[in-house]
């Protein structure tokens, strides 16, 4: 279980959605969320569609990969397309035809449009951003996070982007070192005779407090050893950092943008005219 | 200045609560520049505390420390004083702070605002000293404890220092990491030319060392050269180390009253040892 823990999902390849700026996917993939919302008939949206599928087909990751994300989410997703399909309300338009299933229950020729455009949003918002995760690993979501905020420090927030940025590379750094700890721990408790898949639920919880007490207290222990390390490795809370690895928008992201930007324009255009 | 390190009659002591604990009395010590220093001691000894106040980390309470001519105490220069005497602990799993092995290593030269050109170079060169640059696209928790010490250490060689006191690097190894670690550590001071300090309770690894400092009570209680450190068997034992089996076993025969000498550690020096002394008694 330990050896194969992928962060996020990243899905490692080399084409042309992994080579791109995680700032510039970060940007996309905030601009698409919000143009799937604003796309308002099923033209504009399969725009948008279109865009994503060609943003699918680039990144070079095999469509299971994303099939396997939508399973996960597939009971939301019938869920959402029978709340619909039933309980669509058609005030101001007539249905031109509609058909009646028992109790009551009546299918419209709204409520389906209405069904399967609001299933489609679902499954665009689930693909989009899984592809970001599929092709940028978490630590270049950290320094694009952390870039994208910078001018936070002009409002008085310097230290904040920083810590958060901080933050969240040691979160990542600790998991694997965490999880392995847990599992020490739990065999540990074991040998000892703790019985921790049996029982109710409330006695499984309570067999958990033997295993998290000793996790936090190693915990607070490492967060002391490590806060020496770093001391010792000069960092006084980002002041005159510089990054290595210094990002740099490419010809690819440039590209990438002005696509984007044709594709919601049009949105727009087909939202006034449709 | 022939001196990296100069310790002036420093007290050090932990309060807890109204009782003060003194781990270091009135402790004096000069770390010659290039040289390679170990001091031995057991737990509790106040090497530990030693190696924080060496760079820093910890301030005396009365007397001094001077890095290459600079006073720990002087808070200005405590950045300086950082690059210029690294520290490298017991466990190296809380001691990386990023997720990749370059950008781990680059933590210190960005932390100190190098130019991003700069800290690449820094970062290269630093991984290519302790052989892990092929592992620098690698993360940490899929390597070896050895292989992650040692990028620890190249986290600290990126900083570009003068000087690295290591407290106890190879206590959590297992013996394949402990020896990756050691022809590490020799490969600075030699070919580097980079001072260390080495503090450890494992008495083999002193073996090559230009000169050794056994530690007891917070008191330097023999400074000498290995050799003479390791014949004195009594002493070690006395301040509670673990002596090699080795060397145990030739004091033993010395003991019984084999003309033989106790300084050597490796196992095939000794049997050779053992085999000479024998042959020359029976002749």
């Amino acid at each position: 279980m330990l050896n194969d823990i992928t962060f996020g999902q990243y899905y490692a390849n080399n084409s042309f959605v992994h080579k791109m700026d995680p700032r510039a996917k970060l940007l996309i993939l905030v601009t698409i969320i919000v143009f799937i919302f604003l796309a308002q008939n099923a033209v504009a949206l399969s725009l948008i569609a279109l865009l994503i599928f060609c943003g699918v087909f680039f990144s070079k990751v095999p469509l299971k990969m994303y099939l396997k994300n939508l399973k996960a989410i597939l009971p939301i997703l019938i869920f959402t397309l029978l709340i619909n399909l039933f309980f669509t309300s058609n005030v101001n338009t007539q249905p031109s035809w509609s058909f009646e299933l028992f109790l009551g229950l009546t299918i419209t020729n709204l409520s389906l449009y209405r069904a399967f455009y609001m299933a489609a949003r679902i499954l665009l918002l689930i693909i989009i951003s899984a592809e970001l995760t599929y092709t940028t690993t978490p630590n270049d979501l950290t320094d694009a996070i952390e870039n994208l905020l910078s001018p936070l420090k002009f409002i008085g927030l310097k230290n904040v982007v920083h810590t958060l940025a901080m933050m969240m590379t040691i979160a990542l750094r600790f998991i694997p070192t965490l999880i392995e700890e847990t599992q020490k721990i739990m065999n540990a408790q074991k040998a000892r005779g703790a019985d921790l898949e049996s029982g109710n639920l409330i006695e499984r919880i309570k067999a958990l407090i033997p295993i998290l007490i000793p996790l936090l207290i190693s915990s607070v222990r490492r967060a002391y050893e490590l806060a020496e390390a770093m001391e010792c490795r000069c960092y006084n809370g980002g002041e005159g950092k510089k990054r290595m690895k210094q990002l740099k928008y490419s010809t690819n992201d440039y590209t990438a943008f002005f696509i984007v930007f044709l594709v919601c324009a049009t949105t727009i255009a087909v939202n006034f005219i449709l | 200045m022939n001196n990296i390190i100069e310790v002036k009659n420093v007290t050090f002591e932990y309060e807890d609560g109204d009782k003060k604990d003194i781990i270091l009395n009135d402790f004096s010590l000069n770390i010659e520049r290039g040289s390679f220093t170990v001091i031995l001691g057991h737990n509790g000894s106040g090497k530990s505390t030693l190696a924080k106040l060496l760079n820093g980390l910890y301030k005396p309470a009365f007397g001094e420390i001077l890095v290459d001519g600079i006073s720990t105490l002087d808070e200005d220069k405590e950045l300086e004083i950082k690059s210029k005497v690294g520290l490298v602990f017991q466990n190296p799993d809380n001691q990386l702070v990023a997720s990749i092995v370059e950008d781990d290593v680059a933590f210190g030269p960005e932390n100190l605002g190098h130019d991003p050109l700069i800290i690449r170079k820094e970062v290269d060169e630093a991984l290519k000293a302790v052989d892990m640059y092929e592992f620098r696209k690698s993360t940490p928790h899929r390597l070896s404890g050895g292989q992650k010490q040692r990028i620890a250490i190249a986290g600290i060689i990126a900083m570009k220092p003068d000087c690295i006191v290591l407290d106890e690097p190879t206590a959590m190894l297992d013996p394949k990491g402990r020896s990756e670690i050691i022809s590490t550590i020799m490969k600075l001071n030699r070919e580097y030319n980079i001072t260390i300090v080495l503090i450890t309770h494992f008495m083999e690894e002193a073996v090559q060392a230009d000169r050794v400092l056994v530690m007891d009570d917070g008191k330097v209680v023999a400074d000498s050269t290995p050799k003479n450190i390791f014949s004195n068997i009594k002493l070690l034992k006395d301040v509670g180390l673990d002596v090699p089996q080795t060397t145990e076993l030739l004091y033993l025969l010395k003991k019984g009253g084999l003309n033989i000498s106790t300084d050597v550690i490796s196992i095939e020096e000794s049997a050779k040892k053992i085999y000479d002394a024998i042959h020359l008694e029976e002749k």
